[in-house]
């Protein structure tokens, strides 16, 4: 018996070194950009999220086109996918299965922010539809069924659903909030890529993740790099912290243990 | 002349009367917003539905004709000169997703099994937790961190670095779609092998494995299809290869990465060959997809 408690032990401490990858994948990643990003973090400091000028020649380096880039094309997703996302998670018959297209072949339009968003939508509504989908699958039926007998019609019936739902579905939408951030190559083939601010929303402009992906093999200098591999790590922690508040909505409404990275 | 049956009841006993609803909308609106939603969800649901007939429509009409038999087996032509094929890309794919799966297989399964079997404690629920997060960070920071790791280590890129890339990638889906399929295992298989005398860990080796089984296969072919067409963590990882290699010390094509500059290319030839290349890849993983749905029913 006490030989099977050291095999029992020694099974489970092989199983839980593996899963310790996880952590130690997390780290390495936030070390390892730490590291690349060490040149601007001292040169730049805090001009580095407040500067406009990106001029690699003259090696200066302020990153808040792309912030605002980011910020902007994901927003105008968020606009765009939420009404239609909820709307049609509340549709009973609509299979949400979309969610297996790489999508990465960008649009026919002209370039620009907008389209951008526009691109954006499309590609974060499966996150959205099947998600909210979901959670409105586990909120408990009773809720409606009440409603339903208390003379409600079917609307204020999917509404009293749709309220006890109300941080699972915050949680999927802030999920979506983080794959638009994230997402690269669509927005690279059609934002038009320059370092402007520009009122319009029709005019061109770059994100963190398209000028990253526009400029990282032709980086010409250590410090360019250094730059680059910096607005990589703020991307991390945007997103980082953009899912981890997520996570826990979803968990709360959802259970930790139900199929939400499947569903994602 | 004697009053209305509802002015005595009002007058006989107020606490009795009828009075309406205190929240009372009319019930022409109730009924008129019912409409609205019921209208309103229906048409969100079409147009959810749109963009993606328009895209297998528009890939279908834009990428047939660029697909032959040449396209799968002919390297790409110099530039130029029409025709050729993304062979070498096709191959690279292979390699680069078979490289990111010695990577993420053990560790992602693993750490699955230890998740479902094991995963109550703080550790299991650190470990799930920062998967779920880890899942949700974007492709192209994973790809910078890679170059920081593999490519500046070993001083050039390559294929191997483009697969640590794809494997790093697949670890927290892997993981979490494991420990899903080992928990759809019924608890009574544990209990009869254990009342059996079994220990613990052969309960798990020989019982819950071989019973999920399928569903491990499944979780990893939903994974290699997303990791097959991903493009922004091999742009500066694996970096792309225009010319046959299959060494995984040197830089390799992949199918993605062609797509992206076939089709930013200024050559009519190169953008009807990137179409052909997104139909390709739209084909792949919706095998996959299908292959996943008809196994995952059987599962339950």
């Amino acid at each position: 018996m006490a030989s099977t408690g050291a095999a029992d032990r020694a099974y489970r401490a092989l199983l839980g070194t593996l899963a310790l990858a996880v952590p130690l994948v997390a780290a390495l990643i936030v070390f390892e950009m730490s590291r690349g990003a060490a040149p601007t973090l001292r040169a730049e400091g805090w001009h580095f999220i407040f500067a406009t000028d990106w001029d690699p020649v003259a090696e200066k380096f302020g990153a808040l086109p792309y912030l605002y880039g980011t910020v902007v094309t994901s927003g105008l997703a968020l606009l765009f996918a939420v009404p239609l996302g909820l709307g049609a998670a509340i549709e009973p018959w609509l299979i949400a299965h979309l969610g297996f297209l790489p999508l990465f072949q960008g649009f026919p339009f002209g370039l620009g922010v907008l389209n951008a968003g526009l691109v954006l939508a499309i590609m974060i509504l499966p996150t959205i539809v099947s998600l909210s989908r979901e959670i409105l699958r586990v909120t408990p039926g009773g809720l409606r069924e009440a409603a339903l007998a208390l003379g409600a019609t079917r609307a204020e019936a999917i509404t009293v659903m749709l309220g006890a739902a109300r941080p699972g579905i915050v949680g999927a939408v802030i999920l979506a909030l983080g794959r638009a951030l994230g997402e690269t190559m669509a927005v690279t083939m059609v934002i038009g890529n320059t370092n402007r601010i520009s009122a319009s929303l029709l005019a061109p402009g770059a994100t963190m993740a398209s000028v990253i992906a526009n400029e990282f093999t032709e980086a010409t200098g250590k410090l360019h790099l250094a730059a680059l591999i910096e607005i990589a790590l703020l991307l991390f922690a945007m997103t980082l912290v953009v899912n981890g508040v997520a996570r826990l909505l979803v968990y709360w409404s959802f259970g930790a243990r139900r199929d939400v990275a499947g569903a994602v | 002349m004697s009053p209305a049956p509802s002015d005595a009841l009002t007058l006989g006993s107020p606490a009795l009367a009828l009075r309406p609803l205190p929240a009372g909308r009319p019930a022409f609106v109730r009924r008129f917003s019912n409409l609205l939603l019921i209208v309103a969800s229906g048409a969100s649901a079409l147009i959810v539905m749109t963009p993606l007939v328009l895209i297998i429509g528009e890939l279908l009409v834009r990428g047939l004709p660029g697909m032959s038999l040449g396209f799968f087996v002919h390297m790409p032509a110099p530039v130029g000169e029409p025709g050729g094929g993304m062979a070498n890309a096709i191959v690279g794919t292979g390699i680069l997703v078979g490289l990111g799966l010695v990577l993420a297989l053990p560790i992602g399964v693993g750490t699955g099994v230890y998740l479902a079997e094991h995963g109550n404690g703080p550790l299991g629920s650190t470990v799930r937790y920062l998967a779920d997060v880890l899942s949700g960070v974007p492709s192209i920071v994973i790809g910078v961190a890679t170059y920081g790791l593999v490519v500046v280590t070993l001083g050039h890129f390559s294929a191997l670095a483009g697969g640590v890339a794809l494997g790093l990638l697949m670890i927290p889906t892997l993981a979490r779609s494991t420990e899903e399929v080992v928990r759809l295992v019924p608890a009574s298989y544990r209990q009869a092998a254990l009342a059996l005398g079994a220990p613990k860990w052969k309960v798990t080796q020989a019982v819950v494995l071989p019973a999920a089984r399928a569903g491990i296969v499944t979780a990893t072919l939903l994974a290699l299809a997303r990791a097959a067409g991903e493009t922004a963590p091999l742009l500066f990882t694996a970096l792309g290869n225009r010319f046959w290699s299959t060494a995984i010390e040197r830089p390799i094509g992949s199918l993605p990465v062609m797509i992206y500059d076939y089709a930013r290319a200024p050559y009519a030839d190169w953008n009807r060959q990137a179409w052909a290349g997104a139909l390709v890849l739209l084909i792949l993983v919706t095998v996959v997809s299908a292959l996943l749905r008809l196994t995952a029913r059987r599962i339950r």
